[in-house]
């Protein structure tokens, strides 16, 4: 059975006027029907990018796009013509954006939006619906995210709602045009402590009751090794280590993961980690070489030269590091 | 003397590359500046433009091929003359050379820019530094109240308005344009004002017991400096525009006097037939607004850039 | 109910406004140095005569009862006695204000299209060819005043080309029609007589497109940077990526957030044009209210002067209002948050 999504060495960059960004180098990952994957790494480290590369969605100054994007096995992506690409978006593939704020247009109703985003994700089902069916189905799928007062908000502007109020109705959003995979990109980062579990928790729901796959980014570690299979760790624009969620957080074998997993304050003691020195690298000059490279501590020469492989360490347990080349 | 031998030696000697002799923030950000705005090729047009209008206006009287054509004079001989090599811009009616009188008018224009301007910027600042800090009393809401007169009407209007009940002369155009301008600084000032008033900076300032004089001037006028430069910098083209427009309706300066406005009205009556007449002195005025409206733009950038 | 109070509150600014220039204009008018009195009557009338007159104008009282009484009047419908035209100024205004309010009228759309039909074009083409040809020219049109682009029209197209006349609102030999709202263009509709209806139109073409340039370049480069700068945002994204037709995504959400910072700089640009008639209609010799108002600059012509001003206010103030009430019907976010202020 082929992966729903499979992507091969995708490679973005960013045209700005200081020069190309060149942020994604080669990101390979995967997800199978079913499954729901994690996506961990720090802020600006191409997570966000990748995901809207999938849905083509990537920002206007995007330049040098390249690699394939396999949909169940048989469709690229970066290839389908518009129509397709439409029925992907409508149907069958869905985003919950990180700041719910900026994710809604400003001067438009929400119940508007919604219709509108109704409309055109059922509209191929052959019949056209008409305007009561759209606000009923839309009322339907703000209850559906436990918003206490369905029709004030259909009626409200996004700036008189709270903050997870705004995030609930991004993800009814995204329930009315997935049905086959959700990422959800870290839809609680910008909510408070407080609304975070609540969100969380919401979207295990749907998830489970619609029997969807999800793509996960947080940096909420702990959601993450709970609520998803395996975990993707990135880095600089690049896959840098995989293995099964509860594997991967209690046997970290990258530096970097290490590092990370580290930096989060446990509540069985030890104290807070020592943190990972150095900075993102600067993506108009990347090293080359492993990405990761300056800031290592176990780095050695061949790191700096040549781009580490893919190494399978243990069963599923994927690595890109020299360290583990040896064996 | 050994002293004063080790000043100077001190003062003269090369200095290493980690080295500066004020490297204060100040000096810092001014260099930033400039690198930022030497990147845009539009705000060096500007910038260029405006020079040489300035330069144009101050050496006038130098480099004008006939000055004396400024003022009275009439020669008939040489009138209606088009463009040639002796006369680049063509002679008008009562044969004075136009690109003189184009110079003269940009000195004409750029003299009633700096008069109005340094007598509306200080004190529309300063009333909008003291209603925007005492925000919300007595004192705000009656210079806020006359200020929003002022801005109600069209400044044109408002500035043939004031005209009209005076003599027309240049004077009188100065005042009436002046009366009118200080507002919007006035207002400019007080939202910018308004937004910093309650920053954690003045209010330990006003805890530490400073006076309000100092905390107006040396610490919310200097962040001020922006949008006030840049006003300043695009209003001049805009004073320009409206003395212009005042004496291209009679209202401003009066003939013989070489005013880009006066020119043009002058000249319209020879259209089509002699139209350089009338068309260099347009031109010119739009010319002259560009460069200033290009530079105002390349200022705003900079400050933007800078937050 | 937000909404209403909005209105009601701007409206009353309006007014006060309003009632702020009238009283600076009245004073100014009155504390001119010369004798209006004697202006009226003439050099060479007597002193009994000049007496009279002064006593008719209400001359003699003290200022504040002058204003007074004028105000009394101008709710009564009467602005005064023109000294140039020698009759009623408030039938000079109803003569002359409705030829500038149709040149304004036909500016104001030629530059409301023609601005958000560049800025969309820049804005779609950002950084490439067609942005960059639309910015040179927004540079240009803003520096230029209204009046050098009037007289540049008017010898390109008018003398030199021909294409459209040179002076005036009306061919010779084209009968005019009867004065029904004493707008030209709706009087020639009203009485079928399309030949008027097209000549007048043809004569107002260059006129009004001198007076559009300068808004038509200052509004297209707020549109099109709004349009650049939302095309990035999240909003559009979430847009995309639920599949919304681009068509839709353009023409709706991307066209309403980026125009709506324009508006207000629209109305700004409508009330620019106000003032910046005066320049045109006195190039292309218009027979609107900018040139009778010029006029009665020149000549001192008192009543004239206050009445232009006022009414020029008051129109002002009315387009004022109107743009502000749009603004906030189109962004909820200004009428909701008014108290924040």
């Amino acid at each position: 059975m082929p992966p729903l999504l499979k992507v091969n060495d995708l490679y973005v960059s960013f045209r700005t006027y200081k020069g190309i960004l060149k942020v994604l180098d080669g990101v390979n990952l995967h997800i199978n029907e079913g499954e729901r994957i994690g996506l961990i790494g720090e802020s600006g480290c191409g997570k966000t990018t990748t995901m809207k590369a999938i849905l083509r969605i990537l920002a206007p100054n995007a330049v040098n796009v390249k690699g394939r994007i396999i949909y169940k096995g048989s469709k690229d992506i970066m290839n389908m013509s518009r129509k397709e690409l439409m029925m992907l978006r409508r149907n069958s593939i869905s985003m919950i954006f990180q700041d719910p704020t900026a994710a809604l247009n400003p001067v438009f109703k929400i119940g508007e939006q919604m219709m509108d985003i109704i409309k055109y994700s059922k509209v191929y089902e052959g019949r056209r619906m008409t305007k009561k069916e759209l606000k009923d189905e839309s009322l339907r799928l703000l209850k559906e995210v436990k918003l206490p007062d369905p029709e004030r908000v259909f009626d409200s502007y996004p700036f008189q709602l709270s903050g997870g109020m705004r995030q609930r109705v991004v993800i009814a959003m995204a329930l009315a045009s997935a049905h086959e995979l959700l990422i959800a990109d870290e839809p609680t980062t910008n909510l408070d402590v407080t609304i975070q579990d609540q969100i969380l928790k919401l979207i295990n729901e749907v998830v489970e009751k619609r029997k969807l796959s999800v793509i996960l980014i947080s940096h909420a570690l702990g959601a993450v090794k709970n609520m998803t299979n395996r975990t993707y760790v990135m880095y600089a624009g690049n896959i840098i280590e995989m293995a099964d969620s509860h594997k991967l957080f209690d046997n970290p074998l990258h530096p970097y993961t290490q590092g990370l997993i580290e930096s989060v304050p446990k509540l069985t003691g030890g104290g807070i980690g020592k943190g990972i020195k150095g900075r993102i690298p600067d993506y108009l000059n990347p090293p080359s070489g492993c990405r990761f490279a300056p800031r290592c501590d176990f780095v050695e020469s061949t790191c700096r030269k040549r781009k580490p492989p893919w190494i399978e360490v243990d069963r599923n347990h994927y690595v890109a590091c020299w360290l583990y080349a040896k064996r | 003397m050994n002293k004063l031998k080790l000043r100077i030696t001190n003062l003269t000697r090369k200095r290493s590359s980690l080295e500066t002799r004020k490297s204060s923030p100040r000096r810092e950000s001014l260099k930033r500046a400039w690198f930022n705005f030497r990147k845009s090729p539009l705000s060096l047009v500007g910038l260029g433009i405006s020079v040489f209008c300035i330069i144009v206006a101050v050496f006038a009287p130098y480099i004008a091929p006939y000055p004396e054509h400024a003022g009275y004079y009439i020669n008939f001989d040489e009138a209606y003359q088009p463009p040639n090599w002796k006369h680049p811009f063509g002679t008008d009616a009562y044969g004075r050379d136009v690109l003189s009188r184009v110079f003269f008018g940009f000195r004409f224009s750029l003299m009633m820019a700096g008069v109005v301007l340094s007598l509306v910027v200080p004190p529309g600042v300063i009333l909008g530094l003291i209603a925007g800090y005492f925000r919300g009393t007595w004192l705000d809401m009656l210079i806020m109240r006359i200020a929003d007169v002022f801005i109600a009407v069209p400044p044109l209007v408002l500035a043939l308005a004031i005209c009209s009940v005076l003599e027309p002369n240049v004077f009188n155009a100065m005042m009436a344009v002046s009366l009118m301008w200080w507002p919007w600084y006035a207002r400019l000032v007080y939202n910018t004002v308004s937004s910093i008033r309650n920053e954690y900076y003045v209010i330990a300032a006003e805890l530490l017991g400073v006076t309000k004089t100092h905390i107006m001037f040396k610490e919310i006028l200097p962040n001020c400096l922006g949008p006030i430069l840049t006003k300043l910098t695009l209003d001049v083209g805009y004073v320009i525009l409206i003395g212009a427009s005042l004496s291209f309706v009679g209202l401003g300066a009066q003939p013989p006097t070489p005013d880009l406005g006066t020119m043009v009205s002058e000249g319209a009556k020879y259209l089509p037939n002699y139209w350089w007449v009338t068309i260099f002195p347009a031109l010119a005025i739009a010319f002259i607004i560009l460069g200033f409206n290009l530079l105002g733009d390349g200022i705003r950038d900079i400050f933007a850039s800078e937050r | 109910m937000k909404f209403l109070t909005y209105i009601v509150r701007r409206i009353a600014f309006s007014v006060f406004s309003l009632i702020g220039l009238s009283i600076l204009v009245f004073t100014l008018s009155r504390i001119l140095p010369g004798d209006p009195a004697r202006m009226a009557a003439g050099p060479r009338a007597p002193e009994w005569v000049v007496e009279q007159i002064r006593a008719q104008l209400n001359l003699d009282k003290p200022i504040y009862i002058q204003y007074f009484l004028w105000v009394k009047d101008v709710f009564r419908g009467d602005l005064g006695y023109s000294l140039v035209t020698r009759r009623s100024v408030t039938f000079d205004v109803f003569e002359f204000l409705p030829a500038t309010l149709e040149l304004i009228l036909l500016s104001t759309i030629i530059f409301i299209i023609g601005s958000i039909v560049l800025g969309a074009i820049a804005g779609r083409w950002a950084y490439k060819l067609p942005d960059n040809v639309v910015r040179a020219f927004a540079y240009i049109g803003v520096s230029t005043p209204a009046f050098v682009w009037a007289i540049i029209f008017q010898l390109i197209f008018a003398w030199w080309l021909g294409w459209f006349p040179t002076q005036g609102s009306f061919s010779e030999g084209i009968i005019q029609p009867p004065k029904i709202t004493g707008f030209k263009l709706m009087d020639s509709l009203i009485s079928g007589n399309l030949i008027a209806f097209k000549d007048y139109l043809w004569h107002m073409i260059l006129p009004s497109l001198a007076l559009a340039m300068s808004p038509i370049a200052q509004n297209a480069r707020i549109i099109r940077m709004g349009m650049v700068e939302n095309s990035g945002k999240d909003f559009i994204a979430l847009a995309e990526s639920h599949g919304l037709p681009d068509r839709l995504i353009m023409l709706k959400y991307l066209f309403k957030p980026s125009v709506i910072p324009a508006v207000t700089v629209m109305g700004m640009s409508i009330a620019a044009l106000l003032s910046n008639a005066f320049l045109v209609e006195l190039v292309f010799n218009w027979p609107g209210f900018s040139r009778y108002a010029v006029n009665a600059m020149l000549n001192k012509d008192l009543n004239a002067i206050v009445a232009s001003v006022l009414v020029i206010g008051i129109v002002y103030a009315v387009a004022n209002l109107i743009v502000d009430v749009i603004v906030a019907y189109l962004d909820p976010r200004i009428r909701y948050m008014e108290r924040g202020e």
